[in-house]
């Protein structure tokens, strides 16, 4: 993985003031969300994040030119996207839906040959330069071993590359996907987002990704789009937005409570007494984990409570010191979870 | 810009794929042909298929005019109106099908044929008495150009209805309701009028949803093998945008496809065949449904530059396979073709849904 290339020139996409929501009646517009202020650079990958119903999909629908916008400019490719014919707009960006596919017959590379179909002639015959445009689609999602699959048999995390590998296809300097990694399990939605990133890179396209995994969003990421439910867009790096506080706040109104030492969410609100953790490593991070699911507070500071991790994970053992009884060794978490809920128990 | 990692391989699956579709093609042509001889040859009246194929090439012994009269005038019309109805409601039913993203959407399921009926009738009860081949016969040219205006007109008027209506609801199984439910408008406004009507018109209505592909001779199998001719010509245009219409309509648009625009062009090509057959030969069922099936499965691909004509060539070897059938071999009876093309469509159908849910679970 190489650096970021030197910001380019020209940005793919800018908005100011833009305004996107729903024209329901002529005079009543349902605003979602703007105004916003937005740019895309080439070679970036950038998540767009934001509680449910703060209008990710409705700004991105109007980004990918499905939706009208409401008001403000929006350019792609440096002329305004309403004004480009379907045919301009489609060279100039491609996108992945959540819709699913119902042609079920169609093979993987007949699906990826769809993505030339702005560059073809009235026939949508390929030329050389299509096959090898579709290619090299394929090589670059790893898809190239199931071309001949049909799409049908697919399973979520091969279809989701496919998909890709059809926008990949469409050669746009802009990909926008909606939730791609909605029906993934982990190692596909990890392998999703490091290939995105990796293609951003090395292809110099702009890909903006809308997702509700806001872990691998941190990480990914070369910017984010925070969209709270407010309608104020906040864009940065995802530490500048994490250590501003801005990412806290943003979700903050669902009731989660976002730690920015671990830059995880917090799964457990424990009620039990302090216990003090001593050790580091592995051992410490996961003992700490299991603590905190089992209702008590590590802390770093001295308490009546006490655990020593192992030094050598897979060696040694526990050491839990309670008020009240005598020092205790542990070979496993488990062991030592059960020794603690009942010394805990006996307390209450 | 162009996602150019490493230089393609030369494997490219495209070539491995030829073949197939190369060499099935050439057996739907060669298919054609054959059905095409037996469907001349066969009848009241046998005629060797050598002498067929002498008399096609234009080498026939000039000495023998019955058998000549006999190809000329009565089966070499029929056999090529029977080409005409297979192609054009195949690829009418393959451009239904993708268009509705639906596997059982065909011209008459959705009230499209029912429509041209409706024109059919209209102009029976505005001419007085009149049965397609009738009316073809005693009204001349311009009877015939009415008749497949009025059909043409009731085919596109309810295919504009089931239109109005799918940009209102999205899930395909509530418009293909739609489109029964005014298919059965249609049939009930039809039964309306037979209640009406005399009951020799009634029978002629009647006979004229039996299916008939031997009424249209001379002028008028031109009047509707031109209408064919031009519905075909259109549907080859709308391969490209029936191709990425398989993707749904937001990635069809995405691509840059004009959705609109592309839907009146194929609205307007399936119109133009199912109701110009319709209204010379009456409805005739299951082709329409069957074909575009038989053809994906035997070509293996969904790209329509290929699935178009491939399920033309199909949809006339069938139709004249069933027009031969229908000649009841070594009777002098001739069946319905309507009854014979459902009696073979249907187990097609019924094969094809039943298909489905064994490929989703395997």
């Amino acid at each position: 993985m190489s650096l970021a290339p030197p910001s380019p020139a020209a940005p793919i996409l800018t908005a100011e003031n833009l305004t996107v929501g729903y024209a329901v009646r002529k005079n009543a517009p349902r605003l979602v969300a703007g105004p916003l202020q937005l740019t895309l650079w080439p070679g970036e990958l950038v998540c767009l994040i934001g509680p449910n119903g703060a209008g990710k999909s409705t700004l991105l629908r109007t980004l990918a030119g499905v939706q009208a916008q409401l008001g403000g400019q929006l350019a792609v490719g440096g002329r305004p996207l309403a004004s480009l014919p379907p045919e301009a707009r489609a060279r100039q960006l491609s996108v992945v839906l959540t819709e699913r596919i119902e042609a079920s017959h169609l093979t993987v590379q007949e699906l990826v040959n769809l993505g030339r179909h702005p560059h073809t002639g009235w026939l949508g015959g390929l030329s050389a330069h299509d096959h090898a445009q579709v290619q090299a689609a394929l090589v670059a999602t790893g898809t190239a071993q199931f071309a001949h699959r049909p799409v049908g048999e697919l399973s979520d995390g091969e279809r989701q590359k496919v998909l890709l590998a059809r926008a990949l296809a469409q050669d746009t300097p802009l990909i926008l996907l909606d939730e791609p990694t909605a029906h993934l399990d982990l190692p596909n939605r990890v392998a999703l987002l490091r290939l995105l990133h990796e293609l951003a890179r090395t292809l110099g396209k702009a890909i903006l990704l809308s997702t509700h995994e806001l872990d691998l969003a941190l990480q990914a990421a070369d910017r984010v789009w925070l969209l709270p439910a407010t309608g104020e867009l906040l864009a940065g790096p995802p530490e500048d937005l994490v250590l501003s506080g801005a990412f806290a706040a943003a979700f903050q109104r669902e009731g989660l409570a976002f730690d920015v030492a671990t830059g995880t969410f917090e799964l457990h609100a424990p009620t039990g007494p302090a216990v003090q953790l001593l050790g580091e490593g592995p051992a410490a991070f996961w003992t700490r984990r299991a603590l905190l699911r089992a209702g008590f507070v590590p802390t770093a500071s001295p308490a009546a409570w006490r655990v020593t991790v192992p030094p050598d994970v897979g060696r040694g053992s526990w050491q839990s010191q309670v008020p009240g009884r005598a020092m205790q060794q542990h070979t496993t978490i488990a062991d030592l979870l059960q020794v603690f809920s009942n010394d805990y128990r006996k307390l209450a | 810009m162009s996602p150019a990692s490493p230089t393609p391989s030369p494997a490219t699956p495209v070539v491995v794929r030829r073949p197939r579709l190369t060499s099935g093609l050439l057996l739907l042509i060669l298919l054609v042909v054959l059905a095409f001889l037996f469907d001349v040859a066969l009848g009241p009246v046998r005629i060797p298929v050598l002498t067929v194929a002498r008399h096609l090439l234009g080498h026939g012994a000039a000495a023998d005019t019955a058998t000549a009269f006999i190809v000329h005038q009565i089966r070499l019309p029929k056999a090529l109106t029977a080409l005409a109805v297979g192609s054009g409601l195949a690829v009418s039913g393959l451009q239904m099908q993708t268009l509705f993203r639906n596997p059982l959407a065909g011209p008459s399921a959705l009230g499209l044929t029912a429509g041209a009926g409706l024109g059919v009738a209209l102009i029976m009860l505005t001419s007085g008495s009149a049965a397609s081949a009738l009316a073809v016969r005693q009204l001349g040219l311009a009877g015939s150009w009415a008749l497949v205006l009025a059909a043409t007109a009731g085919a596109a008027a309810v295919m504009a209805l089931v239109l109005a209506l799918a940009a209102r609801v999205r899930d395909n199984v509530v418009l293909l309701i739609v489109g029964l439910m005014v298919a059965s408008v249609t049939g009930a406004i039809v039964s309306l009028w037979q209640y009406f009507s005399a009951p020799e018109q009634i029978q002629e209505y009647l006979l004229w949803t039996f299916g008939a592909l031997g009424g249209v001779t001379g002028p008028h199998l031109a009047v509707l093998a031109t209408v064919v001719a031009l519905g075909l010509g259109l549907a080859l245009t709308s391969a490209k945008p029936l191709n990425a219409l398989l993707l749904g309509e937001n990635y069809a648009r995405s691509l840059g496809l004009r959705v609109r625009r592309s839907r009146t062009l194929i609205i307007l090509s399936t119109s133009l065949l199912a109701g110009s057959i319709t209204a010379f030969c009456g409805p005739i069922g299951f082709v329409g449904i069957a074909v575009p099936h038989l053809t994906r499965a035997l070509l293996g691909t969904a790209d329509h530059r290929i699935l178009l004509p491939g399920a033309c060539l199909l949809g006339a070897a069938l139709v004249l396979a069933c027009d031969c059938l229908a000649q009841l071999p070594g009777s002098q009876i001739t069946l319905p073709i309507n009854v014979v093309t459902s009696l073979l469509g249907a187990p097609v159908v019924l094969w094809v849904v039943l298909r489905r849910p064994i490929r989703t679970a395997a």
